[in-house]
């Protein structure tokens, strides 16, 4: 499947992917003699649910941390949105409209739920500090216009009974919603979820499913995920990249990639006679 | 039974994000501004005002500053007699009429108008008149705001136990500044900087003969205007900002905050409040400072002390901390000397025991502070008589 940058394509079922929205080119990360990744490309398109996979110390996580701004690859370039990124800081990159959420929960344990996810909303509030100070007019309607966007996002993801709790009391579960919920606020471009369905139960994980579908459908968000669960990966990606030991071996549609030879190396291992 | 939430119901958001939510926290609020405002200033004597209500109000305001910092943005500091300081001197250089000096003459040196590497005249440049006290404190309060930012930059660099021992070099350098810099005290020969007398709207604010109901009411006032400042700047975006780096850095970056931004306002408006504190207290409480004595280093283990029996990250908490550490002693006093007849330099000594122990007592019935056991309370009176 090769596709130019602004081509379409449409999925099994029925959905439609659009132009793509963030490129990775000839990346390389090096942590000293370390070598994270090793000169991987992948492309991300608009609209398409996009799982990144492979053992552990693949590189996976070091991957969205490279597009996060966290480490700074040493070879390669990003592009995003047709444009080259330029090495940026992660509060910037948040601004440029790119969420994530982390592998162990990193919610704000101190704040409610509601505060959580309104903090999710720092990039599209504007009011200055002085009119926040005497919590002036546009202060306090942009407060309360936002407040309704947060309102959405608790009744979508149904956790309107916790919506003051500090999310420190909430089961594991709940925070791992909740947290979806923070990076959701900043209605981003480009949402990247770090193992959203690690330590949870079969039903919290079709749970999570759901919503990630939902979130794709209904706010039509281009997602990037690393999971570990095949069958969930297989069932809800578009299209998969495979890493081991850093570098790229296998990218495609969740069926290519179940009969890559590669693929199946890494994971079931090959007898060596 | 009384303290309910059934029947109460909000209709808008703004309505639900109000900081009293319950009708009855509401009333019990404005009851207390009210007594505070029209009640109190009726029968205060000197020592009431002296003694407890004035030193309760002016360390109100340090210790919801130094929240801000400690209990809203996590960064630990233990600068704040440092940054008193610098408010009571700014204040005291605005009340007196700010004078800048020039190198008039330079013999046998460069002369590079502020500096001469000679023998150097010195010539006044301009004076400011001297400024109203109302005016004073908040220039007091700005001047600390901009210092506090210069100290807060190493906070981008170190955390926690470092940052505290980092911040311990404002307060040691900003003590000898004050020592030694002889403009900062108008050249007088004790050291000391005393308040003149100063008035706002035709009241004796400052000075020997200002009345208690006065002064009383000009520090009630500025608390009241700073704690709302305070409740605003904590519950809007910049007050987020500051929680979210406290409670998860890396979390809060990936959100959009700068932690440059997020940490040095954090400093500067911490700042702010603790420099209007330590203008107050030079200017209406003490009347006379000598930096070292009234500015020391125990002032900032004081603050931190109220703030962490208090509650970190609460308003409320600061209040509950204030009260505890100025009232505490007064009362104790009151009951030992005043109503058992013990000697007073006994009564000094079980006055540490007892405080000590009490803290301790606190600390171990909820670590969060005293405005976690405040909530703790409202949250059973919610239900009482029920237990669930």
């Amino acid at each position: 499947m090769s596709l130019d940058s602004s081509q379409t394509m449409t999925t099994p079922d029925g959905r439609t992917i659009g132009g793509v929205v963030m490129e990775m080119k000839h990346i390389t990360l090096r942590f000293g003699g370390v070598v994270a990744i090793k000169d991987i490309s992948f492309d991300i398109r608009e609209g398409e649910i996009r799982a990144i996979i492979g053992p552990n110390g693949a590189g996976k996580s070091s991957m969205l941390n490279v597009i996060n701004g966290f480490y700074h690859p040493q070879e390669g370039e990003v592009w995003f949105e047709g444009k080259r990124r330029k090495p940026m800081k992660p509060h910037e990159i948040a601004h440029q409209g790119i969420a994530r959420t982390f592998q162990n929960i990193a919610l704000f344990k101190g704040m409610t739920t509601l505060d959580n996810i309104m903090t999710g909303r720092f990039t599209r509030m504007k009011a200055p500090w002085w009119q926040q100070a005497i919590w002036a007019g546009p202060a306090e309607r942009e407060e309360v216009a936002n407040r309704e966007v947060v309102e959405k996002i608790i009744d979508f993801l149904e956790i309107q009974a916790i919506r003051k709790t500090p999310v420190g009391r909430l089961p594991y579960g709940l925070q791992k919603r909740v947290e979806l919920g923070r990076a959701l606020g900043a209605e981003p471009r480009l949402l990247l979820l770090d193992e959203p369905m690690a330590g949870m139960n079969v039903e919290e994980k079709e749970d999570m499913s759901r919503f990630i579908l939902d979130v794709n459908d209904e706010f039509g968000t281009t997602i990037a995920l690393i999971e570990h669960d095949m069958g969930v990966v297989m069932d809800i990606s578009d299209r998969v990249v495979v890493m081991d030991y850093g570098a790229k071996i296998g990218d495609g549609t969740p069926d290519e990639v179940r009969n890559n030879p590669a693929v199946i190396d890494a994971y079931l291992g090959v007898a060596h006679d | 039974m009384f303290y309910r939430e059934a029947g109460d119901f909000k209709t808008s958001y703004a309505a639900d994000g109000q900081t009293f939510p319950i009708a009855f926290d509401r009333w019990r609020y404005m009851i207390v501004v009210a007594i505070g405002f029209l009640a109190i200033p009726l029968f205060i004597t000197e020592y009431m005002a002296n003694a407890v209500l004035i030193p309760f109000l002016i360390w109100s305001v340090i210790a919801i500053g130094l929240n801000i910092l400690t209990g809203y943005c996590g960064q630990v500091s233990l600068g704040t007699g440092g940054f008193m300081a610098v408010g009571a001197y700014a204040c005291y250089k605005f009340m007196t009429g700010l004078d800048v000096w020039y190198v008039s003459a330079c013999e046998g040196g460069a002369n590079l108008f502020f500096l001469c590497t000679g023998v150097a005249t010195y010539s006044v440049l301009f004076e400011l008149p001297e400024f109203n006290i109302a005016f004073s404190v908040l220039m007091g309060g700005l001047t600390t705001a901009a210092v506090g930012l210069l100290f807060g930059l190493p906070s981008l660099r170190i955390k926690g136990f470092y940052l505290a021992v980092a911040t311990l070099a404002a307060q040691f350098f900003l003590v000898w500044l004050f020592n030694k810099w002889s403009w900062a005290y108008n050249y007088s020969a004790s050291g000391q900087i005393n308040a003149p007398t100063r008035e706002l709207l035709g009241f004796e604010i400052t000075g020997p003969t200002a009345t208690a109901e006065v002064k009383y009411l000009f520090c009630l006032t500025i608390l009241f205007l700073m704690a709302w400042l305070a409740r605003n700047l904590t519950r809007g975006r910049l007050g987020r900002s500051w929680m979210a780096i406290r409670d998860m850095d890396i979390a809060a970056e990936i959100i959009g905050v700068n932690p440059l931004k997020a940490k040095l306002s954090a400093f500067a408006v911490s700042s702010f409040f603790v420099g209007v504190g330590g203008a107050l207290f030079f200017s209406v409480y003490l009347g006379a400072v000598e930096v070292g004595e009234a500015f020391g280093i125990q002032k900032s283990f004081l603050a931190l002390f109220m703030i962490i029996i208090g509650g970190l990250g609460s308003i409320f908490g600061s209040f509950a901390g204030a009260a505890f550490i100025v009232l505490m002693p007064v009362l104790l006093k009151n009951i030992m000397v005043g109503g058992f007849g013990w000697p007073t330099d006994i009564a000094a000594h079980f006055e540490f025991i007892i405080l000590g122990g009490l803290i301790i007592f606190f600390l171990i019935v909820e670590p969060h502070g005293l405005a976690a056991l405040w909530r703790t309370l409202k949250e059973k009176l919610r239900l009482w008589p029920f237990p669930h």
